[in-house]
């Protein structure tokens, strides 16, 4: 696809507003929708399309949703995932602050697909000006008629509301945000049963990735079939948003057919590595996708080809690092984060990332033993599968791939009694792509 | 003493158990609220809300104390938090935060005497394409350098 969709209007203040948004096309795909598509047949369109979730799980869209049970008499939930926490991500909050209508107009559609009439927007606390933004958007698009009682004329009722989190990156796991958004602390459950049937107030209901959303307006306006061409592959179909950050001269969001090259990504777009340094590590798709070496990095990226060389494409938050990083700090920066954001439910995921904090704060000051680098991997291990989410298999990842790959630095650490790398902790700046 | 929210903060409050089926749903809304009128959230702030959404105080207290937005002590009257899960380190947050620290002649977690500056270090704040970033109130700072946040701290009243 030539042109582009979501950062079409980058660097344009106006693109939030409706007015610009309806005099662009926007909300023409609604209008379609509701005049000519029973909501089956919308789901039957994004099945078509190949869409899949863009918030890291890369599940099928079109199939989640036709798993929300019709026959069932409780009312149905559409829930926005807008909790964009996973480090290395930034895409939703683009999206949120620059096209809040697409999402909207995503929403509103996908919840006329799965039959529900109230549907919430759950955003990360942190996120204070996306929240207003996006009330802003609400209030225009209900004063135009595109929310509220008989939408168009077309009989839909369907209303939105912003709910903002408390700061808390389990509340991006959907039964986390389920829990949250019915007012208690974000302790995800055990699934089956799974949200589709029971969810929301026990209720059915749907939770979709704000990126994942605002495809919809584009897949029923170009057409599902249409959509799934765009790519390398229909099983992974579509375009998508680009997360670089870290080590590079250009970091920043960059939107591609999927599939664009991780080398090519770096190098070609993102500036290359930062002030023309060695590339030393690259973690492709968030920071619970296991760590890839410089010569792992000629691939794909998207969600079958990351997942064929045992990776994950995830968030796709691309995060580089250069010579100037030593591993053992880097992952002990991503172990405090996984132990500060545990729940707590799980013993393994609870004690096992403290433990693991613990073990990498010894390796890095100098006190820790090469029994340590095993035992690190060890209680990764051990986290894994043993978990109630998928939270636990996040922290244990970044700790098993990079004692597996960079598994040297982790003994000389040992070894030497002191890190051995030549880091370099002053401020980077760069021409960053915003 | 009892604390209650003001006139408009009742018809806010009024508004927001309109989107939702049970009271206890509007727990997290109705926290943002009581943070906007009270600073931080007191024992008296948590009985006030239990009181609002008819449950056990625990039930509140459990959710204050899970989440990292609601404070349960006194703050600065501008809260600096600054990122630093890696991409931020990667990009300097360290030195972010030694620079403020060195500034303000505060430790992570403290508050400056005149009650202006409260500094803390906080996870990621999905900005990491602007690395370093730090977050003061509800506004983001992003691209750091350190004649930035001397800028930026110099001119908040």
């Amino acid at each position: 696809m030539s042109e582009l969709y979501f950062l079409k209007n980058r660097g344009n203040p106006e693109s939030k507003s409706i007015d610009f948004y309806l005099s662009h096309g926007g909300y023409e795909a609604l209008k379609k929708t509701l005049k000519n598509f029973e909501p089956n047949s919308v789901i039957d369109e994004v099945k078509k399309s190949g869409l899949r979730g863009r918030g890291g799980a890369g599940f099928p869209t079109g199939l989640k949703w036709s798993f929300v049970p019709q026959d069932n008499p409780n009312p149905k939930y559409l829930v926005c995932n807008a909790d964009e926490s996973e480090p290395g991500t930034f895409k939703d909050r683009y999206i949120i602050e620059h096209e809040p209508h697409m999402l909207i107009e995503g929403i509103i559609i996908s919840s006329y697909a799965i039959h529900s009439h109230l549907a919430y927007i759950y955003i990360r606390g942190e996120f204070a000006k996306g929240a207003k933004i996006l009330e802003n958007a609400l209030a225009e698009a209900r004063e135009k008629g595109f929310l509220g009682k008989n939408i168009l004329g077309s009989g839909y009722d369907l209303e939105i509301y912003v709910h903002r989190g408390g700061g808390a990156y389990i509340c991006g796991e959907e039964t986390g945000l389920l829990e949250s958004l019915e007012g208690k602390r974000g302790w995800p459950r055990l699934k089956p049963p799974f949200p589709a049937v029971v969810g929301l107030f026990k209720s059915p209901t749907i939770i979709n990735n704000v990126e994942t959303l605002s495809n919809v307006p584009l897949i029923m306006e170009r057409g599902g079939e249409w959509y799934s061409q765009l790519g390398r592959d229909p099983k992974n179909a579509g375009i998508k948003l680009y997360c670089v950050s870290g080590h590079v001269n250009r970091p920043g969001l960059y939107e591609f057919e999927m599939g664009i090259n991780l080398k090519e990504l770096i190098y070609e777009h993102a500036g290359g590595i930062y002030k023309n340094h060695q590339l030393k590590a690259v973690i492709p798709g968030g920071s619970s996708t296991p760590v890839l070496r410089p010569e792992e990095i000629d691939v794909p990226m998207d969600y079958d080809s990351l997942a064929a060389i045992g990776t994950m494409f995830g968030s796709a938050g691309t995060i580089v690092m250069d010579e100037t990083t030593c591993m053992v700090d880097a992952l002990y920066n991503l172990e405090r984060f996984y132990a500060h954001e545990s729940c707590g439910q799980c013993t393994p995921c609870r004690e096992g990332t403290m433990w693991m904090v613990k073990l990498l704060r010894r390796l890095e000051h100098g006190e820790g033993t090469v029994e340590d680098v095993d035992l690190l991997a060890d209680i990764a291990g051990n986290i894994m599968g043993r978990t109630i989410c998928p939270l636990g298999d996040a922290a244990a990842m970044p700790a098993k791939s990079f004692v597996q790959k960079f598994r040297d630095e982790f003994i000389e650490h040992a070894k030497q009694h002191k890190c051995p790398v030549k880091k370099d902790k002053s401020i980077k700046v760069t021409d960053a792509n915003a | 003493m009892a604390v209650e929210f003001s006139e408009a903060a009742k018809q806010e409050f009024k508004e927001i158990l309109k989107h939702y089926p049970t009271k206890e749903a509007a727990m997290l809304p109705t926290l943002h609220l009581a943070k906007r009128e009270f600073d931080h959230i007191s024992p008296e702030v948590i009985t006030y809300i239990s009181q609002l959404l008819d449950l056990h105080v625990t039930r509140v207290a459990n959710v204050v104390s899970f989440y990292t937005l609601f404070p349960t002590e006194p703050e600065g009257k501008y809260v600096i938090q600054v990122c630093s899960t890696l991409s931020c380190q990667l990009m300097g947050a360290e030195t972010v935060v030694e620079h403020i620290k060195e500034k303000l002649n505060i430790d992570v977690g403290e508050t400056t005497p005149d009650k202006k500056f409260t500094l803390k270090k906080v996870e990621c704040l999905g900005s990491c394409g602007t690395a370093p970033v730090m977050q003061i109130n509800d506004d983001y700072y992003e691209q750091l350098t350190v004649e930035k946040i001397d800028k930026i701290l110099d001119s908040l009243e």
